[in-house]
């Protein structure tokens, strides 16, 4: 979000005072706002993906649709955003205080697996330290809750 | 309802990047030598040998493939890039002379895809570079192909990637 002030920022400078040499600044944070879209898209386009595999039970197939509804609603709704850039709007609005979080399970929610392949088992009441961006989207479903002490 | 199963996207062709292709994301972050051509106002906080406020004309930095490609213009105004050593003529003369001796994965994980985005610079030896990395392919395909299927007890895996890799050269051919 900061990148992307910058650059609307400094867009508008460019054009109102007719500072035209500003132009090589803004294609290079351009570029850097692409290159995060990329970056983010392909996380989620694996994520989603991903998830269709797990071991769902019955409600699994409610779920499964709710993911693809939400995927697509989610993807047009960052196209609208911001112009051609538009805006990924699942990361944090202010930069997180740490990367790790220390969080507890609310419910079973059975094998969770981190970045390293670690596989964590999350059950009822459990408590575990895991990388904050990781656990936001259980955080939003109430499969843990962030222990804030 | 449908289920769809996980098909990794798989790296482009040729001089093609694929947007979603965790290859070519990962590729695309390879660093190259290159040199500014103009001034970067305000960026000057990126640049740590100096204390400048912008980045000057003629910095020289390391800047990754994503940057370079869409700074780049044919006009040459904004950024130039250098060639890094493996695709100099001193290397090509190398792979020439005997594509399979050479450690490939010591020279950079992404020889061939590296070197097909190279062409996009417009550099006057392109044909040159084009020609090494395809030849380089051929050359070492018939050893790779030989290894993949016939290594007793060894881990096949790592050779089927650098195999997938060396495959992306075979599109460039056609894209000439």
């Amino acid at each position: 979000p900061t990148l992307c002030l910058y650059s609307v920022t400094t867009t508008n400078e460019a054009k109102s005072e007719g500072k035209s040499e500003l132009i090589p600044t803004i294609k290079f944070r351009h570029c850097c706002l692409l290159r995060n879209q990329r970056c983010i898209a392909a996380y989620l386009y694996v994520s989603f993906f991903q998830r269709q595999e797990t071991n769902w039970t019955e409600d699994g197939r409610v779920m499964l649709e709710w993911f693809n509804q939400y995927k697509k609603s989610l993807a047009t709704f960052m196209r609208s955003l911001g112009g051609e850039e538009g805006l990924d709007i699942t990361q944090d609005m202010k930069p997180p205080k740490s990367l790790y979080i220390e969080v507890r399970c609310l419910k079973d929610h059975g094998e969770f697996e981190i970045d390293d392949g670690t596989i964590i088992l999350l059950k009822k009441n459990s408590q575990h330290f895991l990388p904050r961006w990781k656990c936001e989207q259980l955080i939003r479903q109430g499969v843990l809750e962030h222990i804030m002490s | 309802m449908e289920t769809h199963s996980y098909l990794p996207v798989p790296p482009g062709v040729g001089m093609e990047e694929n947007f979603l292709s965790l290859d070519d994301i990962l590729l695309s972050h390879e660093r190259l030598p290159s040199r500014t051509e103009c001034t970067f106002p305000r960026l000057g906080f990126l640049e740590k040998s100096s204390d400048s406020r912008d980045i000057q004309e003629g910095t020289k930095m390391e800047m990754p493939l994503f940057l370079a490609k869409g700074l780049y213009e044919r006009k040459r105004r904004v950024v130039s890039v250098e060639l890094p050593k493996v695709y100099k003529e001193g290397w090509r003369t190398v792979f020439n002379a005997d594509p399979t001796v050479v450690d490939l994965h010591k020279m950079g994980p992404y020889y061939y895809g590296l070197g097909s985005q190279l062409l996009h610079f417009d550099s006057p030896e392109n044909p040159e570079i084009a020609q090494a990395v395809l030849q380089t392919f051929i050359g070492r395909f018939r050893r790779t192909m030989d290894s993949s299927q016939n290594a007793y007890n060894e881990d096949t895996s790592a050779l089927g990637i650098w195999f997938h890799l060396e495959l992306k050269a075979t599109g460039q051919k056609r894209n000439d």
